[in-house]
């Protein structure tokens, strides 16, 4: 496919789109697909067809809509899904199969005002969506509705430059890998450009594994192509011409979903053999994983892809010069690829005007926990923890407050409410104890225990040690043990300070990231809560 | 294909070895395709036997040791067969803080099993999960791939005796 092509095939797909009067879409989002979502999108389809709006009513499913539960009162267990209607951008929440002839009816005519969500509300005007621009907008099972919304047209322009122009532009833009540890993606990329050899990998790292992270998920099963457009333009920067993505298998939907994509975009030309009708050649596998949280480290995830156990190995070296297969290999998390088809369409600049000094453009999270709404939200670096919490999540539900805001899963923080003015930056949250991480935060009310917390994610780096370096398998077991005690009111003063002396050796000896960070949650809720692990001690005298 | 003279048979004359064979012949029958290959037993099986791990093993050239290794590190991989409903509660940080604990607790407590057993008549696995990124229906529990939440221990408990009723429960191994 030329680019005189892809303008053409985007453009008969707008001119379709415009002719239809009305759009129905249907989130078939992770919560939104469990709450019957297909079922939806059948009715819809059926109840358009007898009323004869075949031509004039568009129903498709699309990806996360985003505003995954609305919490006010109690907890009714969840009915129906979201739909948005346009060109009127009414949006709907709980719609089941049963409203459909309802539904339909109202298209052209006064909206459902029970079912109907208040798009104004700051959960959606605070947003600044660039990595999920088309997420929500486009049918992830049609490769012709994301090149209507102008995609590949970044891939296309990037092969048309060299690869140091391109790698240069995503310098320029400033933006740092958002699988949590911040390195800056451009350097990555010339790092494994420059490294010798012939054969090279990218690699995507899809193995979203922190509890309550579920933002690429909500970017793979919503907008797949967008992954596969950064990915290609990648391989084009670095010199490789064969990438993977590593799934987790726990994401079955985000893998059905990129198969269909790479099989589609294969289809279009747009990757395999000859790209754009160019010499330029780049084949995409899926690999799944199989349930290991230490896969998310680099090293471990390679060694997955390998087909072996997934344990880490010290770097240097590192993959950029010696990675899959002992080529090297550029790997970056899904977000950070998702990033690149908008730094390319606008250029680097564009992108480095948006967020702080030091970390540019958006960051992806998913909101939990505590908080009135639960859901995907995009915003700009710089945003502050309270605007996030208090505007765009609505709140604190069932009257209580705010006590903490926990990032970065396992390998994170708590962050006290005393702070949450400060700004959402790579710097500013290690600043506090814990850090930026993949993009999961969880709200925690006043009614949260900090000690059953701490003691909650050890439990989990516990589970999830691979067992490969002593100081993470027997430290976190330690360190389990310890909190375990203390929190069930057993521990002693001298518990306490073994804890914190285990939790450096910890840090400072193991082996991999997993292990490194294990000691983090205990740290930062000993920091800002330590009177909470104290007023669980046993006396002094017991000691 | 002078290479076939090396490959083990399959351990039955089931044609659904043929279908694992495939998987690896995709891959040349590299070490490499024994992640995938074992993803596509475990989901014609159920689990994984010790015929199954020696028949991949031998197939794709690498120790029985090494199979077994990636077998048992991945939690997804099983080796012992599942119960036939498959009962998975999920214990991410949102669900955890809105009592999924409790949830466990009281599932376990009335199946008379604990994390990760099977009832001892071979009909219910009782699982947990780390995550599976649904937290808007938080606490949640997979039932046989369906998620179900928010929920609490009786609900689950009674679905399960449901489906137990029922006449062919799904007999799903994802």
């Amino acid at each position: 496919m030329t680019p005189a092509q892809l303008a053409q095939l985007a453009a008969a797909e707008r001119s379709a789109a415009a002719a239809v009067r009305h759009e129905v879409a249907v989130c078939t989002g992770g919560s939104c697909g469990s709450a019957g979502a297909a079922a939806v999108v059948e009715a819809l389809a059926r109840e358009a067809g007898a009323v004869g709006g075949g031509g004039n009513i568009r129903v498709k499913g699309v990806g996360c809509l985003g505003l995954c539960r609305q919490q006010r009162g109690g907890p009714p267990e969840r009915v129906g899904v979201l739909v948005r209607v346009a060109p009127e951008n009414h949006l709907y929440a709980d719609i089941t199969a049963e409203d459909a002839p309802r539904l339909v009816r109202s298209l052209g005519r006064a909206p459902l005002l029970e079912r109907l969500v208040d798009t104004g509300q700051a959960f959606f005007t605070r947003q600044r969506r660039i990595v999920l621009e088309t997420c929500g907008r486009v049918d992830p099972a049609r490769i012709e509705d994301y090149i209507a919304a102008g995609g590949y047209a970044a891939l296309l322009k990037a092969l048309e430059r060299p690869p140091t122009e391109v790698i240069a532009e995503v310098t320029r833009s400033g933006l740092r890998g958002r699988g949590g540890a911040g390195y800056p993606t451009g350097l990555k990329w010339s790092t494994v450009a420059k490294a010798r050899g012939s054969e090279k990998y990218v690699v995507c790292n899809a193995d979203e594994g922190d509890p309550g992270a579920f933002m690429d998920r909500t970017v793979l099963e919503g907008d797949p192509h967008r992954v596969l457009e950064g990915m290609a333009i990648a391989a084009w920067a670095v010199g490789a011409r064969h990438g993977y993505i590593y799934c987790r298998a726990e994401y079955p939907q985000a893998i059905a979903r990129l198969r269909t994509a790479i099989r589609q975009a294969e289809g279009h030309g747009l990757l395999g053999p000859a790209i754009a009708d160019t010499p330029f050649g780049f084949r995409v596998e899926v690999r799944v994983g199989a349930g290991a949280f230490v896969c998310g480290e680099e090293t471990a995830l390679l060694a997955s892809i390998e087909g072996g156990r997934g344990t880490p190995r010290p770097r240097p070296p590192y993959p950029a010069e010696h990675g899959l297969f002992g080529k090297p290999t550029l790997i970056n998390n899904v977000e950070t690829f998702a990033n690149i088809p908008a730094i390319v369409r606008e250029g680097g600049a564009w992108l480095a005007a948006i967020g702080t000094d030091k970390s540019k453009g958006t960051k992806v999270f998913s909101l939990a926990g505590h908080v009135v709404n639960t859901g995907v939200i995009e915003v700009p670096m710089g945003i502050t923890l309270r605007e996030i919490v208090f505007e765009i999540g609505g709140g604190i539900p069932n009257g209580r407050q705010c006590k903490a805001v926990q990032t970065g899963g396992p390998s994170g923080g708590c962050i006290p409410a005393s702070h949450l003015d400060t700004p959402v930056d790579y710097e500013s949250l290690v600043g506090l104890g814990s850090i930026m991480g993949s993009g999961g935060m969880i709200v925690m009310d006043d009614s949260t225990s900090m000690v059953e917390v701490a003691r909650f994610f050890m439990g989990f780096s516990m589970k999830e040690s691979c067992g490969k370096c002593v100081p993470c398998r027997v430290g976190t077991v330690h360190m389990h043990e310890l909190l375990s005690r203390i929190a069930g009111g057993r521990g002693t003063a001298r518990d306490l300070a073994l804890l914190e002396e285990l939790c450096d050796m910890v840090r400072q000896t193991s082996l991999c990231g997993l292990g490194m960070a294990a000691p983090s949650p205990v740290l930062s809720t000993l920091r800002w809560f330590r009177d909470e692990y104290e007023a669980r001690l046993l006396a002094a005298a017991e000691g | 294909m002078r290479e076939d003279r090396h490959r083990p048979v399959p351990p039955t004359p089931d044609a659904i070895w043929e279908r694992i064979d495939a998987v690896m012949r995709r891959h040349a029958y590299s070490s490499h395709a024994l992640i995938e290959t074992l993803h596509v037993a475990q989901e014609a099986f159920g689990y994984l036997d010790k015929a199954t791990l020696a028949w991949v093993a031998g197939s794709l050239r690498v120790p029985l040791s090494r199979a077994y290794g990636v077998a048992t590190f991945y939690h997804l991989f099983r080796t012992e067969p599942p119960g036939r409903q498959l009962c998975v509660v999920c214990m991410g940080t949102a669900c955890w803080l809105k009592g999924a604990g409790e949830v466990m607790r009281g599932i376990a407590q009335t199946l008379g099993v604990h994390d990760g057993e099977t009832t001892s008549d071979g009909q219910v696995s009782l699982l947990s999960a780390h995550c599976v990124g649904q937290c808007g229906m938080a606490p949640l529990v997979v039932l046989d791939g369906e998620v179900v939440g928010p929920t609490s221990a009786p609900t689950v408990v009674a679905r399960i005796a449901a489906r137990r009723a029922g006449p062919s429960p799904a007999e799903e191994a994802g």
